[in-house]
Parts: C-alpha cells; sequence; structure tokens
C-alpha cells in the first residue's frame, strides 16, 4: 500500500507503474490488452501470408453460387440449382429441428427416469439405473452410430410392405408405416380435395404467402396455418380470462365453480371449426414405384440421431432430477402431509417447485450439450449445418475459414440464445429472497 | 373397579414373523408386489428383460474365436445351425491389439503401457491421498516429463532440459525477488523457462545427445490410434488445460474489467461452439494460422485444440471451486497481510482444487469420450479404425463386434472413474461436515 | 528436431518448420520420408492391414515415388484422411502427395492449386441395384433411394443426371463405403452409387455377390489420380514420371521379376533409358540414375500393381478395361521416356 501522503502528479516515477497499486492494475491491463491485440494481429497476419501463399482469397461471393447438390431431409423448398447460403440455411433449420425435438424427449424421458430410479419397485429403480450407466458411459458418436444400425438393421424394407401377401403391414389403421428408410406418418394438409381431385368450392383453404421473393430466405407461410393458430391462441386467451374469473370467485367465496368445460370448449370449438372450413385432412402414405409417397417422412438419420441424442442426455437428465429432487429435504414431505396433502399432490405443490430451482440452471447446460451434440449427424448423414455449410459446401468450394468460421459463428449464436432464454426463466423461478 | 380380568397376565411366546413378510418372499412383495400397479410393472419389466436378453444372448453365444474371415466366421455359424446369425469374434482376435495401440511399434508397446500404469501411480497421492504417502508426488512432477517422452522417445536430456525450466524460472524468482521486487520476479520467473523451452532446449539436448546418446527410438504420433490415442489426447488435454483453466478461472474472478472479459470471452465461445467444429479447425485451419512454414502433424494439432477445448470446461469447475469456498478464506488471506498470488497459492487454491476434483474427474470423462470425435476428421482412434478394419476384405461387413467392443472399453473405463468421482465426492461431504 | 517431438506441443511455434516450402524433394530428402495421403480405408486401395503395413493399389503408387525418391519403398509415412480433410492436408504441407482416388478435375487443378500427376485409373460413376428389384436402366429409378458417399465428386453427378432426366430420387448420404454397404444391404436404400470400382469391390465382399447387378449407366468421368501441390513443379515431375514409369514399364514387359537381367543392359534403347543403364533421365529429375528401376521393384509393373491389388485374381476382380494398355484397347498411354 502506499501512503496517502505521497503526492499526486508531479513526482510520477515510471516504476510507479509496477509498484503503485492506484497504476498496477491499470497497467497489468493495458498489458494484457497489448498482449491480446498482438495475438490476434499475429495470427490475422499468418493467415493472410499463409492465403497468399496458397493462392487464396477470402471472400463470400460463394454462398450465391448454386450449391448443386441435393438435401433430402429440407424444411424449406430447395433444389441443386440454389445457392450455398439456402442449402445452409436448410442444413440451420434441421440442426433446429433436432436439437428442439432432443431436448423435448430428453426432458420426458430424463424426468421420468430420474423420478423411476426413486421408485420403491426395486427392479424398475435397478433397470433405471443401468440406462443410466449405460448410456452416460459410452460416447454419444457409438450411440448414433448404434441407433443407426439397429434401425437399418431391425425394421423391414419398404419392399417388405408389397405384394399379395406382404411380410409387413402398416400400422395404426394403415396410417403409420415403419421401414428403414424411416418412419412414413401422415401428414396434416389443406384444402380438401373432392374424388375427382377437384378442390372443394368452399372448403379449398386460402393458399400461401410467398414471403422475400426469389431470395435465399424465401419462404411460404400457409394463410390456412395462420387462422387455425390464431383461433386456438385466441381460444387459449378466452380460457385464461375464465380461469382467472373463478379464481377471484375462489377467493371471494371459497368455493371454486367448475370451469375445466367451458375451457376445453372455447379452445377446442373454435379450432376445430377453424380446420373444418379450411379443409383440414390427414395426408396418408401410400406405397408408390420404390417408396412410400404422401404423408410425412421422418428419416432414419433424424430419428437415429434424435433418438441417440435425447437418450444420451435424459441419462444426464435422470441424474439432475434425482438429484433435486433428493436434494429437498424430508421435512417438506413430512410437513406437507402433515398439512393433509395428498402423496401425488405433495409431489406437484411442494416437492417439484423446489426441485425445479436445482434442477433448471444444470438442464440448461445439459440443453446446451444436446445442441451441441447434434453436430455429430454427419455420421449418420443427415444434412444439419455441419453437413451442408461446413461439410459439402466446404469440400466442394474450398473455403475452410469461411465456411468453418461462419458454422462456429451459428452455433455460438444458438448457445448464447438457448442460455440467454434460459436464464431468464431462471431468473423468474429463482427463490426470492428478502 | 378391580375387574382387570381382561387384561393378559402372562406374555405370549414370541412368533416367527409370517412368511410373507420376511426372507425372500417378504422381499419379493415388499420390493417387487407391493400393490397392483407395481406388480404389473414388475411384470412388464421381466418381460422386457427377457426379450432383450432372448435377443442377444444366442448371438453372444457363438465360439467364432479362431476364424480367420468373415466368411469363415459365417460357415461356422452355418455349422452350429444358428438362424439369426451370430457374432465373428475373429476380428477381435485379429485386430484387439490394433484397437488398443493403433499402429504403435510392436516391439514398443511396453512404453505405452508403462506410460499408463505410471499415470496411476502418478494419481495416486492426488486422488487417493489417504493411502499414498506424500512423497509420492515427487513421482508425480517427474511423470509430467517423463511420460511424453516414453510415448514420442527422443533423447532423454529432452525431459530433463524441460523440466530444468520450472527450476530455472525459481532460482531466477529467488535471485531477482530483491533486486526488482515481487511482482517483476514473477514475471521473470515465468518468461525464463517459456525462452529457455523455446529456444535452448532444442539445441541443447541435441548437443548432449551427440555428446551421451542416451534416448528412446522416436516414436511419431502419426502412428498413435487406437484406445492409446483415446487416452493419450485426453491425458494429455487435461493436464495442460488444468493449468490454462486455473489462469482462466482467476482471470474470470478477477477484478480487473479487461482481463475479466478477455477469460469470460474466451470461455463462453469455446463453450458455445461444438467440438467438433474446433476439430475441423484442427484439421483444416490451424496451419494457416500459425506462421508460414510451421507444420505440426495432425495430432498435436488436434491435442492443442482439445486442450483449448477442455481448458475452458476446467475453468468453469475451477470457478465453482472457487466460489465454494466460504467468503472467511479470502478474509484470513488478506487479514494475514498475504498478497494476491500468495494468497492463491498456500490457501485459495489449495482448497478450490481439492473440492473441484470430482468436477474435473467429470470433465475429464466427458473429454476422453468425446475424443472419438477425431473419427470424423480421419483420425484412427478406435471409431476411425473400424472402418479401415472394415476396408480389408476379410472383414467387409462386420460391425456389431467393434462396435461392441469398443463401446465395452469405453463403459468400462468411464464407470470406473464414474464411481470413484462419487466415492470422493461423498467423502469430500463427509469432510466438511 | 526429432528429439523434441512433444516440445512441438508445449512451444506453438518455431521448433517444427519446414514442410510447406516450394523444394518438396528437398524436404522429402532431408526428412528421408515421404508423406503420403491414403484413403483410411477403401478395399483395394488402400487399408492398413493387422501388422498395421499400409497396402493397396493408390498405396502403391506412394511407394513407388518413395522407392524413386528415396531408394526405399518402405520409408513412406501414411497419413489417412477423409474426403473432406485430404485437400486440406495436401494444401497446407502435411502430406507431399495425396495419391487417395481423387477425381481430376478443373476446380481441383486451378481453383484449389493442386497439380494432378497423371491418371492411375479411369473410373466412372455407376449404380448397383438388387436383381430382385427388377431395374435394368438406371432411367428406371425415378423416385428411388439412392445411397451416396457424402464429401465426394459422386454427389454433383448424381444431383445433375438426375436433373437432366428429369426424375426424381432420395439422397441419402453417408459417410463412409462401409456405411453405404450396410445400408444398401438392409435395404434402406434401393440403390448404392459410387465409383464403378468401388462397386465392384462392395459387391464381391456380399455374402451372395450374384443376386447384385451393376447398372450398365457409367453417369460419370472419374479419372483417378495423384496430386501434388501448385507450384513446386519438379515435384510434380517426378511424381508424374514415376507414374509413367510403371505404365511404360507393362508396356515394355518389364517385370518385377525380369528387371535384374534387364538393367544388364538391353537392345532396346527405351528400357535402357528406363531404367537408368542409358542417358542421364535420373539426374535431369535430380534423382539417381536407377530411379526408375527402384521405383518398378517396389511393388512391379502398373499391370503387376494392378493385379495384386485390385485384378482378377483378387475378391474385386476388376477387369482392365479402360485401365489396359493403349495397345490393348484401354487409355494407359505413357509418354515417350526420351
Amino acid at each position: 500500500m502506499t501512503t496517502a501522503t505521497e503526492p499526486e502528479g508531479g513526482s510520477f516515477r515510471p516504476s510507479m507503474l509496477i509498484y503503485d497499486s492506484r497504476y498496477r492494475s491499470a497497467t497489468i491491463q493495458i498489458v494484457a490488452l497489448i498482449g491480446f491485440l498482438l495475438l490476434i494481429g499475429w495470427l490475422v497476419s499468418n493467415t493472410v501470408q499463409n492465403l497468399a501463399d496458397l493462392g487464396k482469397s477470402v471472400g463470400f461471393g460463394f454462398l450465391g453460387e448454386p450449391a448443386g447438390y441435393d438435401i433430402n431431409q429440407r424444411l424449406l423448398d430447395y433444389d441443386s440449382r440454389d445457392s450455398h447460403a439456402r442449402a445452409g440455411l436448410m442444413g440451420l433449420l434441421n440442426t433446429l429441428l433436432v436439437a428442439v425435438m432432443g431436448c423435448i424427449m430428453a426432458t420426458i424421458v430424463g424426468v421420468i427416469v430420474g423420478v423411476l430410479r426413486l421408485s420403491n419397485n426395486w427392479l424398475i429403480a435397478r433397470i433405471m439405473t443401468v440406462y443410466v450407466e449405460m448410456f452416460r458411459n459410452v460416447p454419444v458418436l457409438l450411440w448414433i452410430v448404434f441407433s443407426m444400425a439397429i434401425l437399418i438393421e431391425t425394421l423391414p424394407a419398404p419392399s417388405a410392405y408389397r405384394g399379395e401377401d406382404p411380410a409387413a403391414s402398416m400400422l395404426l389403421g394403415g396410417n403409420v408405416a415403419l421401414t428403414n428408410r424411416g418412419f412414413y406418418v401422415p401428414e396434416p394438409l389443406f384444402g380438401r380435395m373432392d374424388e375427382e381431385g377437384n378442390p372443394l368450392s368452399w372448403r379449398q383453404g386460402l393458399g400461401d404467402v410467398h414471403l422475400f421473393g426469389d431470395a435465399w430466405l424465401r419462404f411460404d407461410v400457409s394463410l390456412e396455418l395462420i387462422v387455425v393458430l390464431s383461433t386456438l391462441i385466441a381460444g387459449i386467451l378466452v380460457s385464461g380470462l375464465i380461469r382467472k374469473r373463478a379464481d377471484r370467485i375462489q377467493n371471494r367465496t371459497g368455493l371454486r365453480p367448475r370451469t375445466w368445460y367451458w375451457r376445453a370448449a372455447v379452445i377446442l370449438l373454435p379450432t376445430i371449426i377453424a380446420l373444418w372450413l379450411m379443409g383440414f385432412y390427414l395426408g396418408k402414405p401410400e406405397l408408390r414405384g420404390f417408396n412410400f409417397a404422401g404423408g410425412t417422412h421422418m428419416r432414419n438419420s433424424f430419428i437415429a440421431l434424435w433418438l441417440a441424442l435425447s437418450l444420451y442426455t435424459a441419462a444426464f437428465v435422470a441424474e439432475i432430477v434425482r438429484g433435486g429432487i433428493l436434494a429437498i429435504s424430508g421435512g417438506q414431505t413430512e410437513a406437507a402431509a402433515a398439512l393433509g396433502i395428498r402423496p401425488r399432490r405433495i409431489m406437484s405443490l411442494v416437492i417439484l417447485p423446489q426441485a425445479l430451482r436445482v434442477i433448471i440452471p444444470p438442464l440448461i447446460s445439459q440443453y446446451l450439450n444436446l445442441t451441441k451434440n447434434s453436430s455429430l449427424a454427419i455420421a449418420v448423414g443427415y444434412m444439419d449445418l455441419t453437413g451442408t455449410l461446413m461439410g459439402i459446401t466446404l469440400n466442394q468450394t474450398g473455403r475452410e475459414l469461411e465456411a468453418v468460421m461462419m458454422t462456429m459463428l451459428i452455433y455460438l449464436l444458438i448457445s448464447l440464445a438457448i442460455s440467454g432464454a434460459m436464464n431468464i426463466y431462471n431468473n423468474s423461478v429463482k427463490l426470492k429472497e428478502r | 373397579m378391580a375387574d382387570y380380568s381382561y387384561v393378559r397376565e402372562d406374555m405370549l411366546p414370541e412368533r416367527e414373523p409370517p412368511v410373507s413378510e420376511v426372507g425372500i418372499i417378504g422381499w419379493l412383495r415388499e420390493n417387487l408386489f407391493s400393490g397392483w400397479f407395481n406388480s404389473i410393472l414388475t411384470i412388464l419389466s421381466l418381460m422386457f428383460i427377457y426379450m432383450i436378453l432372448a435377443a442377444i444372448v444366442p448371438w453372444l453365444w457363438t465360439p467364432t474365436w479362431g476364424a480367420g474371415s468373415l466368411s469363415e466366421c459365417r460357415e461356422i455359424i452355418a455349422d452350429l445351425g444358428k438362424q439369426h446369425g451370430g457374432a465373428c469374434y475373429g476380428v477381435i482376435t485379429e485386430r484387439w491389439q490394433q484397437l488398443l495401440f493403433g499402429f504403435y511399434p510392436d516391439e514398443l508397446r511396453w512404453r505405452p503401457i508403462l506410460t499408463f500404469l505410471g499415470l496411476f501411480v502418478a494419481l495416486g497421492p492426488v486422488l487417493f491421498s489417504d493411502v499414498f504417502p506424500r512423497k509420492v508426488l515427487w513421482f508425480t512432477g517427474a511423470y509430467l516429463f517423463l511420460a511424453p517422452w516414453l510415448m514420442w522417445g527422443g533423447a532423454i536430456w529432452t525431459p530433463l532440459l524441460v523440466a530444468a525450466g520450472p527450476a530455472l524460472g525459481y532460482l531466477a524468482y529467488r535471485f531477482l525477488y530483491g533486486v526488482i521486487g515481487n511482482l517483476g520476479a514473477v514475471i521473470v520467473a515465468v518468461l525464463v523457462p517459456i525462452l529457455f523451452w523455446l529456444f535452448l532446449v532444442g539445441p541443447i539436448s541435441s548437443g548432449l545427445f551427440s555428446v551421451i546418446p542416451l534416448g528412446l527410438e522416436v516414436v511419431e504420433s502419426r502412428l498413435f490410434g487406437g484406445f492409446m490415442l483415446s487416452v493419450w489426447i485426453g491425458v494429455v488435454a487435461i493436464a495442460i488445460s488444468l493449468v490454462l483453466g486455473v489462469v482462466l478461472a482467476l482471470g474470470r474472478q478477477s477484478d480487473l474489467l479487461i482481463v475479466k472479459y478477455l477469460s469470460v470471452g474466451f470461455i463462453e465461445f469455446i463453450r458455445g461452439v461444438p467440438l467438433i467444429t474446433l476439430l475441423f479447425v484442427a484439421s483444416t485451419l490451424l496451419n494457416i494460422f500459425m506462421p508460414p512454414g510451421t507444420n505440426f502433424d495432425i495430432i498435436l494439432r488436434v491435442m492443442i485444440m482439445a486442450t483449448l477445448f477442455a481448458s475452458a470446461y476446467i475453468a468453469e469447475v475451477v470457478r465453482g471451486g472457487l466460489a465454494a469456498l466460504p467468503r472467511g478464506q479470502y478474509e484470513a488471506a488478506d487479514a494475514l497481510g498475504l498478497d494476491y498470488w500468495k494468497a492463491q497459492r498456500l490457501i485459495i487454491l489449495p482448497q478450490a482444487l481439492k473440492i473441484s476434483i470430482p468436477g474435473i474427474v467429470s470433465t475429464f470423462i466427458g473429454l476422453f469420450k468425446d475424443t472419438t470425435l477425431v473419427s470424423i476428421i480421419g483420425l484412427l482412434d478406435p471409431i476411425g479404425l473400424t472402418g479401415s478394419i472394415r476396408a480389408d476384405a476379410n472383414w467387409n461387413g462386420i460391425v456389431w463386434e467393434l462396435y461392441g467392443f469398443i463401446a465395452l472399453l469405453f463403459f468400462l473405463s468411464c464407470f470406473a472413474m464414474s464411481r470413484y468421482s462419487m466415492w470422493l465426492e461423498k467423502k469430500l461431504r463427509k469432510d466438511h461436515h | 528436431m526429432k528429439t523434441s517431438v512433444f516440445l512441438g506441443a508445449l512451444t506453438a511455434a518455431g521448433m517444427m518448420a519446414g514442410a510447406a516450402s516450394a523444394a518438396t524433394l528437398d524436404d522429402v530428402q532431408a526428412r528421408g520420408s515421404l508423406k503420403c495421403g491414403a484413403n483410411s480405408g477403401l478395399t483395394g486401395f488402400a487399408a492398413p492391414d493387422a501388422n498395421g503395413r499400409w497396402e493397396g493399389f493408390d498405396v502403391a503408387v506412394c511407394r513407388a515415388v518413395a522407392a524413386a525418391v528415396l531408394g526405399d519403398p518402405e520409408a513412406v509415412e501414411f497419413v489417412p484422411t477423409t474426403p473432406k480433410t485430404r485437400f486440406t492436408a495436401l494444401a497446407s504441407g502435411e502430406v507431399d502427395i495425396l495419391s487417395r482416388n481423387t477425381t481430376w478435375t478443373l476446380t481441383r487443378d486451378v481453383d484449389l492449386k493442386f497439380t494432378f500427376a497423371g491418371v492411375n485409373y479411369y473410373d466412372g460413376q455407376g449404380f448397383i441395384v438388387p436383381k430382385a428389384l427388377g431395374v435394368s436402366s438406371a432411367k428406371e429409378l425415378d423416385g428411388a433411394t439412392v445411397c451416396i458417399q457424402t464429401g465426394t465428386t459422386t454427389e454433383l453427378n448424381l444431383a445433375d443426371f438426375f436433373r437432366t432426366n428429369n426424375i426424381s430420387y432420395e439422397p441419402v448420404p453417408i459417410e463412409t463405403n462401409a456405411e453405404a454397404q450396410q445400408q444398401y444391404l438392409a435395404g434402406a436404400c434401393d440403390t448404392y452409387t459410387t465409383d464403378a470400382s468401388g462397386l465392384a469391390a462392395t459387391r464381391a465382399s456380399f455374402e451372395t455377390p450374384t443376386d447384385h447387378a451393376i447398372l450398365p449407366e457409367i453417369i460419370s468421368k472419374e479419372p483417378l489420380g495423384p496430386l501434388v501441390r501448385h507450384g513446386d513443379d519438379e515435384w510434380a515431375d517426378i511424381v508424374r514420371w514415376t507414374l509413367n514409369a510403371l505404365i511404360a514399364a507393362e508396356e515394355f514387359g518389364i517385370t518385377s521379376t525380369n528387371i535384374e537381367e534387364l538393367s544388364n543392359g538391353t537392345d532396346n534403347p527405351e528400357i535402357n533409358r528406363i531404367l537408368g543403364t542409358e542417358g542421364t533421365m535420373g539426374e535431369m529429375l535430380g534423382l539417381e540414375a536407377d530411379w526408375a528401376m527402384k521405383a518398378i521393384m517396389a511393388n512391379g509393373n502398373y499391370g503387376e500393381i494392378f493385379e495384386k491389388n485390385i485384378g482378377e485374381s483378387t475378391p474385386i476382380g476388376l477387369a482392365r478395361g479402360l485401365n489396359a494398355q493403349w495397345k490393348d484397347g484401354g487409355l494407359l498411354y505413357a509418354p515417350p521416356f526420351r
């Protein structure tokens, strides 16, 4: 510590930059910053030099060129003449799809397994332990490859559905076909046709809106879907109002009026009417030629990746859930029981709300891990961001620097978005301490 | 008033508990069939287990250890009269050494084995501090320099000189402490070994080697492969990232804004991107970032990226350890008049690192499993080797046997480590109370 | 600098300088070994055996170059590469030569800055289908599910083929040949498309090869050959003429068995020039006089290499076809050694 009597200014000596604690931290920071900038500069100058030696330039013009390759699972329309940028967008959407589906499934399975591990049924608890240990201790890449191999080897090929006496038959009243090329399920469609294939005069739907013209970001929005969704949301809002009214009546009189049928009605009835008006129907998959046509095709690669990622992550989620429940002291359960709350309600009203606070933070990082692990899609040929932008595009154009950097940036943004959103939620359930 | 005739006057003899409450039956009732719901669950699970076993066991139970190719296996299985096929273990008999050691020369395989065994001795005093005498810590220190030498070979002088670096730094510190004060001495003490390693170790080592040629045969890293590669990448990355991770964690906790934000930026960046993108950087970009003419081989580049990757995660683990220390420890250090570095070195870090060990072990398990990703950029780790083995016309078409073998290896090692980590966590919790 | 291999990891830059400079020949000779980018596993073309020794048709080219340059066919370090990492490995100087069934295209030659040293296998993309499918032409594959190996030219050819024929398909991208084979055999795809040589190799390993047919359409030209970095013409010359020497040796009947005898001098001056008993061709290339002799002795001439690794006597059983000598109606045509 320097003494306060030392005069400011005048007698400043360079050595004070190090020895005077008033200046020292500034000195260290500036040195660190200069060091960092030098490092960056060094890397950039090396890169420029090396690229010049290789005769390469840095540019993003390649994104506008035709990609030339096809993508099997595309959430928007795309063909091989579209640009690399659009191919990358397809990949990004596929990444997001498997990440979102994976997180949902991992949460569901993880919570069930976590609770069952605490079950008083010895066998169930043991099976769940075996599941958790098996999945946690084997690399996720192996699980992905395994699930793909299982799907391919155990399910029948589409040709097994052919012929007079097929070896396999469709499930759920001929609506679902499980094949080793993936699952074919009915797809929701609007604008029902009559027998001859002409649109029904007053239930033909509204058509699509095309956004962004021909640009790489273009996409179609189905007007029918918008109508149905807005009806549904309006129904949910009205149902919320009914609940609030019931709350008010309960607070005033102590008796809660029965409202569930009203609430169900305002959500369901208008939506069903809207669906009917828009000519909603399910398109069934049918065996045609080499493959099933119609319906939604959930490809093998997607299912394998989805299952492997969610089961792997679920093993970790289960441990988190179990830890969260165990972290709530037994006194809480006993206190709730003493208040006369029924066992099921103890779980949902006392234990889980408290356990959630312990569970949510590690759960966020599991969601992040799942999203990042979805990049292993290339192992099964699922065309996600690593398969398109950092895969075929990189390989066909030779633009390693641009493609890898863009991919990293996109993943970084996704990760930041997830942790940001979950942190906001986390703050909202956090213990409000005085 | 005195008619207590309903009161029993003599005790009934003790009776055995009913059969349904004790022994196997009692246990079954209590644990498996305690209600209709539980009974259904139990029966369903038994059916599930039976189905799985019925599908797998006949396949597993196939004596094909001697087969020299897949077609031989198929003949053996056909002779056995199995309808749904069976496992072909011939490929494991023929290739297990490759799956474990990659292309490491046959006659030198004692070196990775010795390194691996040494790892346990070196980690002993850290992981099982009550069993191993503290003197073994000297071996741990020496191991840091001996292990790379054993694996890669070369002159004995190189590890000795590398080990001399920190000693030189310490000497410089002691010598300069009185002359230019603490901070200056610390800076010099850090710079001296780095400069020494960069510019002097190579020439001095080769000079000494030409005079006294003591050393091991050089094994280049491209010969590393199989399970050994996974372990080695994991161990090297974690060992180096411990140092980097502690620095980053301290940086993140620091009051110095720029240092703090640089650390936070680095940690969040690394944690925000998938490992596979970092491996792509290693395989396609790292050489472009280095000065023209530099050329690391791919395994070293992967190790660099894996180290950076692990250090961000270790930093978070250590940060957790630092945060878990009671505030009083920091205040006590301040009260003793220790400066920042002394407080960290003598009081904060020893405790914080100790409670971070379970987290560090988990990070290692995660990294170890993630090393399988190197197969995607073409390195021959166990998964990468399966491709090469299946390219052999004899084994074309083999899937489950190889993946099963690899999964088993990973399961055994990761399971053992996670059990250790849980045991330690329990022990630490007990110590704490 | 071998002594400090692990220092490289510790000390980052500076220690291991040197491979990507212009004079590859000097580097290779100073190092005493050739770094060769190989396929991490393609039956018959490149794969390590149980002892870790690399074998195969593409591998033989690297061994021949090593023999020509260093006199030792074993002085090769094989670097396994994937379709995605191969070009970076070559461009960054990690390998001196890439011999990995790589198609010679304009973009790769010009835009990616490589030099193809010639063609060691003329290939084309074909389709394999189960005979039970009843398909006899690729044009009947409308709506079929097609397995393709990703990261190669095949997926571009495939997109173009189906587009120009105005038929639809469902691509299933796959990382390695082994996985493609697994999916195809299980019926997860109707057809598998890759280079015809690869198809033959794949079919050879099936339990019942006769149940599968390779369709007559070859939808692309795939001249596969070894390549080196742009800008080092001396090195490219060495690789090119080593390959030419192997091809010419077959043409002139020089085999690994009679080469010793022929090297004492023959009546044919071209053989003498190839074997270095006449003229100064080795010196022109910056090599020993008997460079080509050593290259041929490494694995034999082109025909011997072909027969040993992928020829009709092997399980892969490829016919020479386009890869026969020009005299036999093939495309192999070594320029004169003069």
